[in-house]
């Protein structure tokens, strides 16, 4: 009784979307949301209960991995040519990786999909409906789970754990502020908005990640239980 | 496609099958317009190491899909737009280009990818003014590639696929395909049909005339001494 994935637009050609059986679990938010941690903590407490876990995310392509994370340090390339870079390094995933691993029952966690280059882009200038048709080829994730950090907080866990901000994440090479924490602040309000717009047309769990990592992790285990539950009716999980 | 014209140059693509002799006629028209003393400029496709690198890799690796093979040719295309092309354009420049677009629509469409989701891929791009498609028999463009270079490349031939194990055998069937392509592109887009198997020398005249009949050439003298 699996449900049949799909993908948001017309499948990429010569991809058998047949017999997937797995679960695709999507986690996305800001750096310093708690993300890679809770990411780290469902793969603990699904392998722990026997399910095999596979995780995906940005820059990790066997394809051209490497070759984007070198551009993003040199800050040369347009910023269409890297959402068409990004896109690349999302589709090798999915092809080489994620649907194999559905294919093989994994659950699939990502950590970040489509939705965090779409809202980098957007920001940067590029027309939603063209990032929207540049990732319709895309499999629809069972649940998307959206990590959702006051300013504040955010400030607090970055220069805590970084002990200072991040060009990208602070959005510099916008030319918002010339000062880093203003731009930082501006920056995340601004990905924030189009997450907010993402949210309402591809369907995000929104969770309220200002709170201890022991209660996100309790919600995130509940939401994630009654996924695979729904997908694996006869299977028991703690 | 995006129809404005906010810029001031003119986009010249020439399109057609390998072995077409494209490439020696948009040299002949550079060094005409060069020699008028214009401002004038060439490009190619798949110029970046960037794509070079990457299909390496997916090859030896066999990573590469239609999709990804799309979309690394589109990022690299995207580079070379928006640096080059459309700077270019924007200044004032004839800007000529060896393949443009409608080699990705040509290629990715045998190779499977939905058509108007590659349409829109290439949505950001300008439309040339001219796209001088130089057209000739199947059995010619074969005959004038496998006489001259018997080396053919994996992707070139379309090894990927899978149309036959023999590098030759697959390069026929593939460019048969191309070429059913390139004229059903013919139909949909305003290209200039060149008739390929006449003499370099009689082409040449043409597109001159093409050219020098369509664009105010005036307008495009250099304003940098040489």
């Amino acid at each position: 009784m699996t449900k049949a994935k799909r993908c948001f637009g017309t499948p990429p050609p010569g991809l058998d979307l047949s017999r997937l059986t797995g679960a695709l679990i999507v986690i996305e938010g800001p750096d310093s949301s708690g993300r890679s941690t809770h990411v780290g903590l469902l793969a603990e407490w699904l392998e722990q209960n026997g399910y095999p876990v596979v995780q995906i995310g940005l820059k990790r392509s066997r394809l051209v991995g490497n070759e984007l994370e070198a551009a993003k340090e040199g800050n040369v390339l347009s910023p269409r040519t890297m959402s068409l870079f990004y896109a690349t390094d999302f589709y090798d995933q999915l092809e080489n990786t994620m649907v194999p691993a559905l294919r093989a029952g994994s659950v699939v966690l990502a950590d970040r999909y489509t939705f965090t280059p779409m809202a980098r882009d957007v920001v940067r200038g590029a027309d939603a409906v063209w990032l929207d048709s540049l990732y319709s080829k895309a499999l629809v994730p069972d649940a998307v789970f959206y990590l959702q950090v006051s300013d504040r907080t955010l400030v607090d866990r970055t220069l805590a754990s970084h002990g200072g901000l991040d060009y990208w994440e602070s959005g510099m090479d916008l030319g918002l502020e010339r000062d880093w924490f203003g731009s930082f602040i501006k920056y995340q309000r601004r990905i924030r908005a189009e997450f907010h717009k993402l949210h309402k047309r591809y369907d995000f769990s929104i969770v309220n990640a200002n709170r201890s990592i022991d209660t996100i992790h309790a919600e995130l285990k509940d939401r994630v239980r009654r996924v695979l539950q729904s997908i694996h009716p006869n299977q028991s999980i703690s | 496609m995006s129809p404005r014209r906010r810029d001031a140059g003119v986009l010249i693509a020439v399109e057609g099958l390998d072995g077409s002799g494209k490439s020696t006629q948009i040299h002949l028209l550079h060094e005409w317009l060069y020699g008028l003393r214009l401002r004038v400029h060439f490009t190619e496709w798949n110029s970046s190491s960037l794509v070079r690198d990457a299909t390496r890799r997916g090859k030896k690796k066999q990573l590469l899909t239609p999709t990804t093979f799309s979309l690394i040719h589109a990022t690299d295309f995207a580079d070379r737009y928006e640096r080059q092309i459309l700077p270019m354009l924007r200044g004032g420049y004839i800007v000529l280009c060896d393949r443009y677009i409608f080699t990705s629509f040509v290629r990715d469409a045998v190779r499977g990818c939905d058509t108007d989701w590659v349409r829109r891929l290439y949505g950001f791009a300008r439309m040339p003014d001219f796209t001088l498609y130089f057209r000739l028999p199947l059995e010619t463009a074969l005959g004038r590639i496998l006489e001259g270079r018997p080396s053919l490349k994996y992707f070139e031939a379309g090894m990927d696929l899978g149309l036959s194990n023999d590098l030759t055998e697959s390069f026929r069937i593939f460019q048969g395909r191309i070429m059913e392509q390139y004229d059903r592109l013919a139909d949909e887009f305003p290209f200039t049909t060149i008739d390929a198997t006449r003499n370099v020398y009689d082409q040449q005249q043409d597109v001159r005339r093409i050219i020098g009949e369509g664009v105010d050439l005036s307008q495009y003298r250099t304003r940098v001494p040489r």
